[in-house]
């Protein structure tokens, strides 16, 4: 046999979801402590991933961890199904575990996610993995794992309220608009990861499991199931979500997160469901938006592959 | 017993699929962690030598490797199930409770829970997760659960716990973040009590 | 199950095709061979072995290739191979002391037991291109050194013998039993850290980086008055305990790069004046990344030599945490993939605070001109 052969043959073989089954028990095992102190971070050694830090290593450790034959798989990033990093994650999983996969919320038994949570309320059984850039709620206030670890333990959260109460001081608004610091089960000041905070009421008592991982930052974190997660705020200054003017221009959708897409350069623009499969499916229920029907939305799958390339 | 003995008990009784088997195991475990109280039943399948029973033998199977030591109670340790968990798992003996990361115990005879890591403020994390036998998830009495994971309250009535369980319990639940995680096993069924819950008699008042 | 198709898994697989056919460049040369990387471009084979801990020419020299000579996700390719494979057990510390060294020169003694070896180095060629390496002309055979493949003393040892330079940690005494070294690609970071998985941190850590970082210390952020005792280039012999048989097998030999700087110290009221070490040791020949890696080495032990920690290269936690180059590349580019969920939510809030300002401009103005 020749080298480059030899090799090819020694690169070939991977384990089922990639990871050997000590890692997987390593973080198993990281993912149970995580269940049973809901918010705090739990350390673990995060492997390279045969994809880049910061696009998704820590989901893809925690979903690879907890993903047998059984399951089915949704990725989504922007809350789209069709995002490159996305359909790139969702191919590793078939690849590697050769998982059926699927678009539809309610069809799925583990989600992954980045950004964003699904618009359809989450069932009993269902698992929502999120991918974290940056866990610690309390990094951009304090660089220091050292000192950010001592605050958790001592419950200090002082710091987290003066940084709010300065925004509303200077702003006059919390000027915290994505990844917005929650409290989980009364105890730990957690980092939902970089969701809009529009999504932070949908963590609250959620029928589903949620799971966090951040890989290049080697923490996990959890929230059981009926679990009381607030968004922190104050008395004279109530935690509010963002509301949309208009429905989607699509599905006619009201009360659910819209993107702005940009239609051409004389400031003509339209909101359409963040959520694609939500859309989707309302679409196919007859609701129509503004927009509707297909034409517009041609425009906007457009404006999806040009983004790939 | 002889070594040849020692070692067919020692390689035989494992997963016939471990990558499969494992995920399985641990899928159930999330899942009861998480939802405090509710019963999955394992598959069965392993087969460790007595003492040991199946459930706890199948929870060391999917999670004990060598980075894990594990201590074993009197009644659950014997030369068999320390050679099984040396060679199915790699697993080290802890010097003592306060060292391990896993437990196994007899829910009668059990230690008292503070003997284990309870973890320290900073990483609550490194605790021992004590995976107690008892003879039934049903039958004893109610106990009443709520924390994280339970919509509203739960309620179990698992057999065969020492009578200062729910002392212990408390004391546990008093430490958090710190405190042990609790994996009772009957058989194949299994349920969780993660140091979160606070488990109260049903005749008592409620818990705040 | 149906699976929608869309625009994102075409671009991929385009993308991935075009990648495919601009590696491989104008298709009349000759393919690259990995034989001829690890042969020719020895030096970025070295510095992808070395920043992806994987002791592999071969498969260094096939990820230069993939990563048409990026190093950075050259090194990526390696580590998520290496991270893929069993871990049978940790070798010896290899013996750097009986290396047979290519090279090896100090700074601190003009002469020294089997002198100073200069070996295949940089220094002293005057660089001016060579138009004879764009041909393919023949190449002498370098002349072999008469005491070649003799041990040689360590300059560190013999300031050891005076007992002027503080003791080498050698884990073989009762009061320094040897314990097994950590290792951070299996264990989770936590600060402060010791030095062995600080050591390893560095020794994977990004070349350019620590090299500024070193230079920095030079600079007067942080000072520590070094002197290269030595750099040592070549071969050694790695060997690991097989318990069963109760005695260590050799695995093979390896290339290292090894400096040992020595940094002044003046004492302290407990312990006489002495000189400390500073330590770097890379896979391969890299004596850049060896001295800036001694550099940073002894900067970070700042705290535990009673200094001031007020430098970035004395920083601990500052210098582990952004040292690797492929956790850092992930991050960085990783603001290329899509933001605008997040982006909606920040320019609502501009838009809303926009219309507040101006609502408050036009009440001031108003109240300006009624006053006038």
């Amino acid at each position: 046999m020749s080298a480059a052969a030899a090799l090819g043959e020694d690169l070939a073989t991977y384990n089922f979801a990639y990871l050997d089954e000590q890692t997987k028990r390593m973080i198993r095992r990281a993912i149970l402590k995580a269940i049973a102190i809901p918010g705090y971070q739990v350390p673990f050694a995060s492997r390279e991933m045969p994809m880049p830090y910061g696009w998704g290593t820590g989901g893809v450790q925690v979903t690879a961890s907890i993903i047998g034959p059984q399951d089915v798989l949704k990725v989504i990033d922007q809350g789209a199904d069709d995002t490159t990093n996305a359909v790139s994650i969702r191919a590793f999983f078939q690849k590697v575990a050769s998982v059926a996969v699927t678009t539809k919320t309610r069809e799925a038994t583990i989600i992954q996610t980045r950004h964003r949570i699904p618009e359809e309320k989450l069932q009993a059984g269902q698992v929502l993995v999120y991918q974290v850039p940056i866990p610690e709620p309390l990094r951009f206030l304090e660089p220091r794992e050292t000192e950010t670890r001592k605050m958790h333990a001592l419950e200090e959260y002082g710091l987290m309220h003066v940084k709010l109460y300065e925004d509303i001081a200077r702003h006059g608004h919390i000027a915290t608009t994505y990844a917005y610091p929650v409290l989980v089960a009364g105890r730990y000041v957690m980092d939902p990861s970089p969701t809009p905070k529009f999504d932070n009421p949908k963590m609250d008592m959620s029928d589903a499991l949620q799971l966090f991982g951040a890989g290049r930052e080697k923490r996990i974190y959890a929230i059981p199931p009926h679990t009381r997660v607030v968004s922190l705020d104050f008395e004279d200054h109530p935690f509010e979500i963002q509301t949309f003017d208009e429905p989607c221009a699509l599905c006619g959708a009201e009360g659910v997160y819209l993107d702005e897409v940009i239609l051409d350069d004389r400031g003509g623009r339209m909101f359409v469901c963040s959520d694609t499969d939500h859309c989707e499916d309302r679409r196919a229920a007859g609701h129509r938006g503004r927009l509707s029907p297909d034409e517009a939305y041609a425009g906007h799958g457009q404006v999806q592959e040009d983004t790939g390339r | 017993m002889s070594d040849a003995r020692l070692s067919t008990l020692a390689v035989s009784g494992g997963f016939s699929d471990p990558v499969f088997e494992a995920q399985a195991v641990f899928r159930a475990l999330m899942d009861v962690t998480a939802r405090p109280g509710t019963v999955h039943t394992l598959p069965a399948g392993v087969a460790p030598p007595a003492p040991l029973g199946q459930g706890p033998g199948a929870v060391a199977l999917a999670l004990c490797d060598p980075d894990t030591p594990v201590w074993l109670d009197r009644d659950i340790d014997s030369e068999s199930v320390r050679a099984w968990l040396s060679f199915q798992c790699g697993a080290p003996l802890a010097q003592g409770p306060e060292r391990s990361a896993f437990a196994f115990v007899k829910g009668e005879t059990m230690p008292d829970m503070a003997d284990f890591a309870s973890g320290t403020q900073e990483y609550p994390d490194r605790s021992t997760t004590l995976v107690v036998e008892v003879e039934a998830l049903d039958g004893g009495a109610a106990l009443r659960l709520e924390g994280p994971g339970i919509d509203g309250q739960r309620r179990i009535a698992p057999r065969g716990l020492p009578a200062t369980f729910m002392t212990q319990r408390a004391a546990n639940r008093a430490l958090f973040p710190r405190g042990v995680d609790v994996v009772l096993v009957a058989g194949l069924c299994m349920m969780a009590l993660p140091r979160s819950t606070v488990v109260s008699h049903v005749n008592e008042p409620e818990a705040g | 199950m149906y699976v929608a198709v869309k625009g994102g898994e075409a671009a991929i697989a385009n993308a991935h095709k075009m990648l495919a056919d601009r590696r491989r460049g104008d298709r009349s040369l000759p393919s690259i061979t990995v034989e001829q990387i690890v042969e020719q471009l020895a030096l970025a084979v070295d510095r992808v072995m070395a920043e992806a801990s994987l002791y592999a020419p071969d498969l260094a020299a096939l990820a230069v290739k993939q990563a048409r000579g990026d190093m950075i996700e050259a090194i990526f390719l390696l580590r998520a191979y290496r991270t893929t494979l069993p871990r049978f057990g940790a070798s010896q510390p290899v013996e750097t002391g009986e290396m047979i060294a290519e090279r090896r020169v100090s700074a601190t003694y003009k002469d020294l037991p089997g002198g100073q070896v200069l070996g295949p180095t940089f220094d002293y060629t005057h660089r001016l291109l060579d138009p004879a390496l764009a041909g393919d002309e023949a190449v002498e055979t370098a002349p072999a050194r008469d005491s070649e493949g003799e041990p040689l003393t360590r300059v560190a040892d013999i300031l050891a013998q005076e007992d002027l330079i503080e003791r080498a940690f050698t884990g073989d005494s009762a009061e320094m039993p040897r314990e097994p070294s950590g290792d951070l690609t299996r264990e989770p970071m936590e600060f402060p850290m010791a030095r062995d998985l600080r050591l390893q941190a560095l020794a994977r850590g990004d070349e350019g980086f620590l090299l500024a970082l070193g230079y920095s210390t030079q600079r007067g952020y942080g000072r520590t008055h070094p002197f290269a005792g030595e750099i040592r280039i070549g071969e050694v012999e790695v060997e690991m305990d097989v318990p069963e048989l109760g005695f260590a097998v050799s695995l093979g030999r390896i290339r290292v790069t090894e400096c040992q700087m020595v940094n002044q110290f003046a004492g302290s009221a407990k312990l006489p004046p002495q000189f400390t070490r500073g330590y770097g040791l890379v896979f391969g020949q890299s004596e850049r990344k060896a001295m800036a890696m001694a550099l940073v080495d002894r900067s970070l032990r700042a705290g535990e030599l009673g200094e001031d920690r007020v430098a970035p290269a004395q920083d601990e936690e500052f210098v582990i945490s952004h040292a690797d180059n492929v956790q850092a590349t992930g991050f960085v580019e990783h603001l290329k993939l899509p933001h605008y969920v997040d982006f909606q939510a920040e320019l609502d809030l501009v838009r809303r605070m926009r219309a507040e300002f101006e609502v408050r401009q036009s009440r001031d103005h108003d109240t300006q001109e009624a006053a006038e």
